[in-house]
């Protein structure tokens, strides 16, 4: 379960993320949602060690995610697929897949593992020996997060997977992960802006304002408050 | 033998040297970013920590040896003292462009200064396990000795290693990736600290087998790897800053060339003609003759 | 609300700028010469070094500082100027003044070329070739029988410019008269360049060094404000040598060479690279440097003392750029703000 109490984090003289509190089970999905600068990111970032906590909590089963460097979290089986298409253009296709199981070493199943992400998102497949500067947005999204699936992880923190993607492949990557979660028990922390899609396959959902939780619930409820949405969420 | 013929051959022990030094000052740029100046003192320092153990052993082979140890770690060393605690630092505008520089060029003069307070400011002959005459074959001799054969071969079994670990390895594949992204590598598990100080190691150890290959057939004083920083510097840009073989071809071409002009120039023309080199590709091709143009992504 | 006009020195601002200038520029000449009349020849001599390294290390802040370029090559640029004055001083025996122009030119119209190379590279590209060109031109000036071959060329300096009579014999005074010379070339130059610095050009290099795709977007001429930063740049260190030859009385390859580039480097990051005044403090650093070297290795064996200034140098380089690389400047201002700080504090 990843609990997290009152986590604070300040940029500076901004308060990124306000005594954000809330719980998520095992294999549940629970989205973040919330207008742009709301703080999700700072929240996710706060998570993975990127950006140093001011104060508060935060715990993925009897491990404390705040004592953590970020190049540890991955071996406690969290890992984040940051803002931004997080592929390194530089590499390859297949490196930057291989990349996200280095840590593992000469563990016979990484090849297990790469045959079951290439099988979710087969176009990476067909690009494997292509530099990662050649595929296309919706295409280096699914290898950012084919990367951090071949960590195997129990806890994946999504940063707005569908930023500047077309409707088509949104809702294709959204039912990736969908699919993928109900069959492997993995849990999905999903920060968008893009509302709609994220209410669309999570269980709970929060939203933030300012750094600080405005509401939180079932994401049914949230997706039929009206005047939330209006006030929050901008539509 | 053609006078030409035997210059190139010349070169070629010549640019194996250059080579080693750009493979080690490419290494320390794709794994931090930053261009080592202090490289030269480094492998000075360790080729006078070689030249002792050979006054203590008499063997060749154990002063290489632990010059090439004591390169590696010094290099990590200095990443550990030097570079980690910049990095953390680093903010933005002029200091922290400039301020790698400055921590290298500082280290440069302190090993330096430290070279030349333990071991004085005269030139030091440096012994070589190989005969330096030139070999024969056929009945005519060449100016290519065994020790050239040597200093050409370690130098190709080296970069021929770092070449393998840097593309195939999954080691290698960590240290570009902490190069390129940083953020993106940590997530994925590389330690990239580690890492860093890894390949700050590799090119310590390599800068220590360069400055002793040279040493032999000039002399060895506290500055007097300034040049060979400074070609090894020229062909790296010659082959790109971005790729070993680059730095390695670049090496090789500028061995040649500078051969050329020794012979039929002079060797007060040789510094010249490397600037003249190096600003040539840096105007015309600033990206090497190996690399590709990449710009700058917004 | 604070009561700006009970802060000490406030009736300063009320004073028209140009005339705030003048009185400053006084009280420095005053200065200046007071010290000349208070300490020994050595001291006097010290001076005028002192003065050419600030000059030197001002026209590092210029370029570095302000337009954000490295160059570690502007030893070449003080040996262009010390050379130009050297030549029109002894074969065509123009006055001082005027060969200190022609100084000023000369490098600045090889600064421009330096910097139509320089526009073009950046970070360690720009470093590596500065360097390249630190070490070249010294060893050309060497080759080049004109210039006077590894010797150089040397004169009489009190033939050439030597005090007026009414100080009485030339010789007596030469020392001190030099030291005025190099302060007035001093205080000159800083005058010019915090104005340059505060004019639009300066406004247009911090741009620039900034973010060189924002300004370029914002209708900045980039490459033209890069190679207008080098030749300014050259210009004050081509200032720079000639007084540093007019005060040694001659020029050589030697004095050129890649240690000028790198002690100048090391006054500018002691006194801060951003600053003007800075270059002071980091020329004082300079002069000191070498004395306090002596003073701890004076019963060393020589190796140690010919390499103690070499290592002391790059350990207090490194100790800077790790832990205040803002140089002595930016502490001075930390101390400064939190004064008045406590000032305003106090008053409430």
């Amino acid at each position: 379960m990843l609990r997290i109490d009152s986590l604070t984090t300040d940029h500076g003289q901004v308060r990124a993320v306000d005594r954000v509190s809330f719980r998520a089970e095992v294999g549940s999905c629970t989205a973040v949602i919330g207008a742009n600068g709301a703080g999700k990111s700072s929240l996710l970032r706060t998570l993975s060690g990127l950006v140093k906590a001011t104060s508060g909590s935060a715990s993925w089963g009897d491990v404390d995610l705040l004592k953590l460097p970020t190049s540890e979290i991955v071996r406690h089986g969290v890992a984040h697929v940051p803002e931004g298409r997080s592929v390194i253009a530089e590499l390859s296709v297949e490196e930057n897949l291989t990349l996200g199981a280095l840590w593992r070493g000469k563990d016979p199943d990484v090849a297990v593992t790469k045959s079951e992400v290439l099988d979710l998102f087969p176009r990476l497949g067909e690009r494997l020996k292509q530099g990662a500067d050649s595929l296309s947005g919706g295409e280096r999204q699914m290898l950012a997060i084919g990367r951090a699936l071949m960590a195997r992880p129990k806890l994946l923190l999504l940063d707005e997977p569908s930023l500047g993607l077309a409707p088509i492949v949104i809702e294709q990557i959204f039912h990736t992960i969908d699919t993928m979660r109900k069959a492997t028990g993995l849990t999905v922390v999903l920060v968008e802006q893009n509302a709609v899609s994220a209410l669309g396959i999570a269980n709970h959902a929060i939203v933030l304002s300012l750094g600080k939780i405005v509401a939180s619930g079932e994401a049914n409820a949230i997706a039929s408050d009206e005047s939330l949405r209006h006030a929050y969420l901008g539509y | 033998m053609s006078t030409l013929l035997s210059t190139l051959i010349m070169g070629l022990s010549l640019g194996a040297i250059y080579s080693l030094m750009a493979v080690a000052l490419i290494l320390v740029w794709r794994s931090t970013r930053v261009v080592n100046f202090a490289q030269a003192g480094q492998a000075v320092l360790s080729t006078y920590i070689g030249l002792e153990i050979h006054r203590m052993t008499g063997s060749y082979w154990l002063a290489i040896l632990l010059s090439i140890i004591f390169g590696g770690v010094l290099g990590g060393l200095i990443d550990l003292a030097l570079v980690r605690p910049l990095l953390r630092r680093a903010g933005s505008g002029p200091e922290a462009a400039v301020a790698p520089v400055i921590a290298t060029l500082g280290l440069l003069a302190v090993l330096q200064g430290v070279s030349g307070m333990l071991w004085g400011g005269e030139l030091i002959n440096f012994p070589s396990a190989f005969s330096t005459a030139g070999l024969s074959i056929g009945g005519s001799k060449i100016p290519f000795s065994a020790f050239d054969l040597f200093t050409v071969g370690a130098s190709l079994a080296v970069m021929l290693a770092f070449s393998f670990i840097f593309q195939r390895t999954g080691l290698g594949l960590s240290m570009r990736a902490a190069a390129f992204s940083p953020e993106v590598a940590q997530l994925a598990g590389v330690r990239t600290g580690r890492v860093r100080t890894i390949g700050w190691s590799f090119a310590g150890a390599a800068g220590g087998l360069a400055g002793v290959l040279i040493t032999p057939t000039t002399f060895l004083a506290p500055n007097s790897l300034d040049l060979l920083l400074v070609f090894g510097f020229t062909a790296a840009v010659v082959g790109g800053l971005e790729s070993m073989i680059g730095g390695a071809l670049g090496g090789l071409a500028l061995g040649f060339g500078l051969a050329l002009v020794l012979q039929y120039a002079g060797s007060s023309y040789t510094f010249m003609t490397a600037f003249v080199v190096l600003l040539a590709v840096l105007l015309l091709r600033p990206q090497g003759l190996i690399g590709k143009r990449s710009g700058r992504r917004v | 609300m604070v009561d700006v006009s009970k802060r000490p020195l406030h009736f300063l601002s009320r004073i028209p700028r140009p005339v705030r200038v003048l009185i400053g520029i006084a009280i420095a000449a005053f200065a200046w010469v007071l010290m000349g009349d208070r300490v020994s020849e050595f001291r006097i001599t010290q001076g005028s070094m002192v003065a050419a390294y600030a000059l030197a290390i001002i026209s590092i802040v210029m370029l570095t500082g302000y337009s954000g370029q490295v160059s570690l090559g502007h030893g070449s640029f003080l040996a262009v100027g010390a050379y130009a004055c050297a030549l029109f001083l002894v074969n065509l025996h123009w006055p001082i003044w005027l060969t200190f122009f022609i100084s000023v030119i000369a490098a600045a119209i090889v600064g421009a070329i330096v910097g139509i190379a320089a526009a073009r590279l950046s970070g360690p590209y720009l470093a590596g070739t500065t360097l390249a060109f630190a070490v070249g031109v010294p060893s050309i000036s060497g080759l080049v029988n004109i210039l006077g071959g590894e010797q150089g060329i040397s004169w009489d300096a009190a033939e050439q410019y030597g005090p007026p009579s009414r100080y009485g014999d030339p010789y007596m005074f030469l020392n001190k008269w030099v030291y005025w010379i190099c302060g007035a070339a001093l205080i000159l130059g800083i005058a010019l360049a915090v104005n340059i610095t505060k004019s639009r050009y300066g406004r247009i290099w911090r741009a620039v060094r900034a973010d060189e795709s924002a300004a370029a977007l914002a209708g900045i001429n980039v490459a033209r404000s890069k190679i207008l930063a080098f030749a300014v740049s050259a210009g004050f260190a081509g200032f720079a040598g000639a007084i540093l030859s007019v005060t040694l009385s001659s020029v050589a390859p030697s004095t050129f060479g890649l240690s000028l580039s790198f002690l100048i480097l090391t006054g500018a990051v002691i006194g801060g690279i951003r600053s003007i005044y800075g270059a002071i403090v980091g020329a004082l650093a300079l002069v000191i440097l070498p004395m306090l070297s002596d003073m701890i290795a004076s019963n060393a064996s020589e190796s140690i003392h010919t390499n103690l200034p070499g290592v002391i140098t790059g350990v207090l380089l490194v100790l800077t750029v790790l832990f205040n690389p803002g140089g002595t400047a930016a502490a001075f201002n930390h101390l400064a703000h939190g004064l008045r700080s406590k000032g305003r504090r106090s008053s409430h």
